[in-house]
């Protein structure tokens, strides 16, 4: 097997805030693949974006990475001094942000931003850089993109904007995009055609993808893997295919359950009872046990680790082998 | 773009209408101007003379018409204290409140602007609280304490500088400047600093703030996440960013500084158009008041138009609002 | 909490100013010239009991301070009263009533803030002064410099208020009000003005170090107060002039009194900003 674009060991991250220190990602481990789109999914708060911007060294502090590891095609690119991670950013990862409102520079033209992109990455000459800006707003789907690479910001719609941020984010051929909720703050219409963008750049140039949402459906139909996420550990992750129809953690369970689906089945839609955990008040243990219909001792007391089924891998006693059977 | 400057050009026409009227008021019925002409014993029959020589006489629409109209090319009237065309005085103190007003402004803006980086972009290092903690005391402190200071230090104690008044003047058709003169400069440098400083302190506050919210913005973060370099996030995005609300108040400050020259000017004698107008207001010398608001608004009303037109130039964002709305 | 101390103590030594002072420096029968120009007490030419020296009148300068801060004071509060005043009911009525009169208040408004105070409160000064004479008395000038700040200030609070009122005025309670049949002026200020009064607080703590420092400049610029009743500005400018025979401690003190105040009472206003935290910048 030949090495993945992005592995991440063990990820801790942790706030200091005045009273205590805060563990927002706990142990997160995953591998993309070279042209692979791994999908993290979960509430608000459960730690997805974070291990984004951890993975590209964008924590502000009082946040800080304290410990595990994250490689970048074999790289440890975690604790690299500040320039070095920098020219990784931009270079070799792109990043996509949610509100592609506000991540222009509303006083720059679009062209002067991508070209000043180019140019940090890359030697060419002013004429060079902003040909390739041209060709690739032409890739991301912007009309007469020589007419509007002299546009300013505000002139752009919302979807074109987030076409102007993916064009940023790819410009320098990465290996890795992070794109962090590239959908929600835009229409539905045009969600479809922002995540069908991504999806064809990833297979076009082998880039390898990871998507931080919170809607299954996109999840579904983009993603080659699915990571399940839950105050600040990963739950379940797995083929997206296996996670969907059968997930095995119960909140992955949960989640599941709460996606309608066009079939018209007249199951109710399942809820979770019960929000995620702050968190300052993260219970020992499991941390989803006091909102698990399956929560027995060994939940309360001891925090489940990852264990392998097939092709998935769940991080909940009730697949440990050992006491299977006391748990069924 | 052009409906825009025309209706703020109309504005600011309206604006100079009132001030006129509120200058003729005061030139008109605050104070009898055939009193302060003449001397206890005139005869009546001489002051009635007077008074429809003066065209005191005639209805005050025209009396307001023919006063705007000889306002407008410069004839303010008589100075009581001087008996001197306040036109003459005050073309005469111009030059050195203009040159007082200007290099303090400029102190202002390239001080503040670099302290304000400054203190954004080290927030927590100790010359940045230093420099907030002096703000706060440069705001408190009102400007003839900070002249007088000044002057105990560098005048009194140390003798570096004069303590008053403009140096050597070098002409230039009607305009005198002491800016090509070394005791001319060295008169300056008191003056415009303790002009300038709270202005400078404003403006460092001012960028401050604004950079620390640029700084937050998600263009960025995104500018970040793009890997371009620290200077070129901080100088490129956030100081430009930054420096849209600043030129704005910069600009407007000029004006107030203009009026604010009014205490500078007291403290150090500088023998420009502030202090010809407290001289005025101690003396109620009402043809120089009223001629003093005149100039003054109407170099306000310029500034207010120029930053609101220059505002557009500099943000995309307006130009398009505006050129739809207009 | 320092800062309301301290101005509560500046408020304190304001009112108790007479049983604190060694002399009434308005009092000529009580001046001595054989006391005139004492440095203060802790250096060699210190004379008891005059603390922080005396003036070329054998005026004790802390007795002077201490009354001048009295001075200071009421004029400053006089004048955020005016203007607070004038302010909240043009505010209200502009808020309330809409329309021209609305525009109106509105345009004056914003014209007058493009001019600074202290030009508007000279040209108050000067105006008033022609119209009532040159030899106008202190305590006429004392009403003068109040309604010269006053007029100089107002523009704040209105904006203000009116904001509020905006906001207040859709409201389902105004509508009840208004459907029982309380007239205007009594729904203004028994039910929306509390609503704004927490800003107005604030505008008037800031304005309050605006007043003093108003008129502290024009009794320094020689059209506020007269020598026969100084405020802190007055003496201030009447130090200034042994500043360069070596008598620094005429100027210093005063200097030093006005500073402490307005630093005081702007950080108290910082602190009752972020109090109330009512939406200002």
């Amino acid at each position: 097997m030949t090495e993945p674009v992005l592995s991440v060991r063990n990820l801790q991250v942790e706030f200091a805030t005045r009273r205590h220190t805060l563990r927002a990602i706990d142990g997160v481990s995953f591998d993309i693949a070279k042209g692979e789109v791994l999908g993290v999914v979960g509430e608000s708060g459960a730690g997805k974006s974070v291990t984004g911007l951890a993975v590209i060294g964008l924590i502000d502090p009082p946040g800080r990475i304290c410990g595990g590891e994250i490689r970048l095609s074999g790289l440890r690119i975690d604790h690299l001094p500040a320039e070095e991670i920098r020219r990784i950013r931009g270079k070799r990862v792109g990043m996509i942000f949610q509100d592609p409102l506000t991540s222009l520079n509303p006083l720059y033209r679009i062209g002067d931003q991508i070209v000043e992109t180019i140019k940090t990455h890359m030697s060419l000459s002013d004429s060079a850089a902003r040909k390739r800006a041209i060709d690739l707003l032409a890739e991301v789907g912007i009309p007469a993109p020589d007419k509007r690479i002299d546009g300013y910001p505000h002139e752009f719609s919302g979807g074109m904007r987030q076409r102007v941020v993916i064009a940023l984010a790819i410009c320098a051929e990465p290996e890795l995009i992070i794109a962090d909720e590239p959908t929600t703050a835009l229409d539905v219409s045009v969600q479809a055609q922002i995540i069908g963008l991504i999806k064809r750049l990833g297979r076009d140039h082998g880039t390898a993808v990871m998507l931080v949402t919170h809607d299954m459906g996109v999840i579904a139909e983009t993603c080659d893997r699915v990571a399940v996420m839950y105050s600040g550990r990963i739950a379940e992750i797995g083929p997206v295919g296996d996670v969907v129809r059968n997930p095995l953690h119960p909140y992955a369970r949960g989640l599941m359950g709460a996606i309608p689906t066009l079939a018209g089945d007249d199951k109710r839609l399942v809820q979770i009872p019960g929000a995620m955990p702050r968190l300052s008040a993260i219970p020992p243990g499991c941390s989803f046990n006091p909102r698990c219909a399956f929560a027995f001792e060994r939940c309360r007391i001891e925090r489940p680790e990852p264990i392998r089924r097939g092709a998935q891998a769940v991080a909940c006693h009730l697949f440990d082998a050992s006491v299977k059977d006391s748990a069924a | 773009m052009l409906a825009f400057t025309v209706r703020r050009a109309i504005q600011a026409i309206g604006v100079m209408i009132a001030v006129g009227i509120i200058a003729f008021s005061m030139f008109r019925f605050a104070g009898d101007p055939v009193n302060q002409m003449v001397s206890i014993d005139t005869p009546a029959a001489e002051r009635a003379a007077i008074r429809e020589q003066l065209g005191l006489n005639d209805p005050i629409p025209v009396q307001f018409v023919r006063y705007f109209a000889g306002a407008a090319q410069f004839n303010f009237g008589i100075s009581y204290q001087f008996r001197q065309p306040v036109a003459t005085l005050l073309k005469e103190r111009m030059p050195a409140t203009l040159e007082l007003a200007t290099v303090a402004t400029i102190l202002a803006i390239v001080f503040g602007i670099l302290t304000g980086v400054y203190s954004a972009l080290r927030r927590d290092s100790i010359p940045a609280k230093i420099l907030q903690a002096v703000s706060l005391i440069g705001i408190s402190l009102p400007t003839f304490l900070i002249g007088i200071l000044l002057i105990y230090l560098f005048a009194v104690t140390l003798g570096w500088l004069p303590s008053f008044g403009r140096g050597q003047v070098v002409r230039i058709g009607w305009w005198t400047t002491g800016l090509l003169t070394v005791s001319g400069l060295k008169a300056l440098i008191m003056p415009s600093v303790t002009l300038g400083l709270f202005q400078m302190t404003l403006i460092m506050r001012l960028v401050r703030a604004e950079m620390l919210e640029v700084l937050r913005t998600d263009y960025i973060r995104f500018a970040r996440a793009r890997g371009l370099t620290t200077r070129a996030i901080h100088f490129g995005h956030a100081l430009r960013n930054t420096l849209v609300p600043v030129i704005t108040v910069a600009g407007l400050q000029f004006g107030s500084v203009i009026a604010f020259a009014i205490i500078t000017e007291t403290v150090f004698q500088w023998p420009g158009m502030g202090l010809l107008f407290v001289q005025a207001v101690q003396n109620v010398d009402i043809p120089i008041m009223a001629a003093y608001l005149l100039m003054v608004s109407l170099i306000f009303v310029t500034i207010n138009l120029a930053v609101d037109i220059l505002y557009t130039v500099v943000d995309p964002r307006l130009r398009a609002t505006v050129s739809r709305a207009g | 909490m320092l800062a309301a101390a301290v101005t509560l103590s500046f408020l304190l030594l304001a009112i108790f100013a007479p049983l604190l002072s060694v002399q009434n420096p308005f009092d000529p029968a009580q001046l001595q010239l054989a006391n005139s120009r004492f440095a203060p007490l802790w250096t060699a030419d210190g004379q008891s009991p005059f603390l922080l020296g005396t003036d070329e009148q054998g005026r004790d300068v802390l007795s002077a301070i201490l009354y001048g801060l009295r001075i200071s004071l009421a004029v400053g509060v006089l004048g955020v009263l005016f203007s607070g005043t004038l302010g909240v009911v043009l505010g209200l009525i502009a808020g309330y009533v809409g329309g021209a009169v609305d525009s109106l208040i509105m345009r004056i408004a914003d014209v007058q803030l493009t001019f600074p105070a202290i030009l508007i409160a000279l040209l108050v000064n000067g105006v008033a002064k022609s119209v009532f004479g040159n030899r106008l008395d202190a305590t006429s000038m004392l009403v003068v410099l109040v309604i010269a700040i006053g007029l100089s200030f107002w523009v704040q609070y209105a904006r203000t208020v009116r904001g509020s009122v905006l906001v207040e005025k859709n409201k389902d309670y105004v509508a009840a009000a208004q459907l029982i049949g309380l007239p205007a002026p009594v729904i203004m200020l028994r039910h929306v003005l509390p609503n704004a009064m927490g800003p107005v607080l604030v505008i008037a703590t800031i304005n309050l170090a605006l007043a003093i420092i108003t008129e502290a400049t024009l009794s320094f610029l020689g059209v506020g107060l007269p020598d026969t009743m100084p405020s802190l500005g007055t003496l201030i400018r009447i130090g200034n002039n042994y500043l360069f025979s070596g008598e620094w401690w005429i100027v210093a003190f005063p200097g030093i009194a006005l500073a402490a105040l307005i630093l005081s009472i702007n950080l108290l206003g910082d602190w009752l900003r972020d109090a109330l935290n009512p939406r200002l910048r």
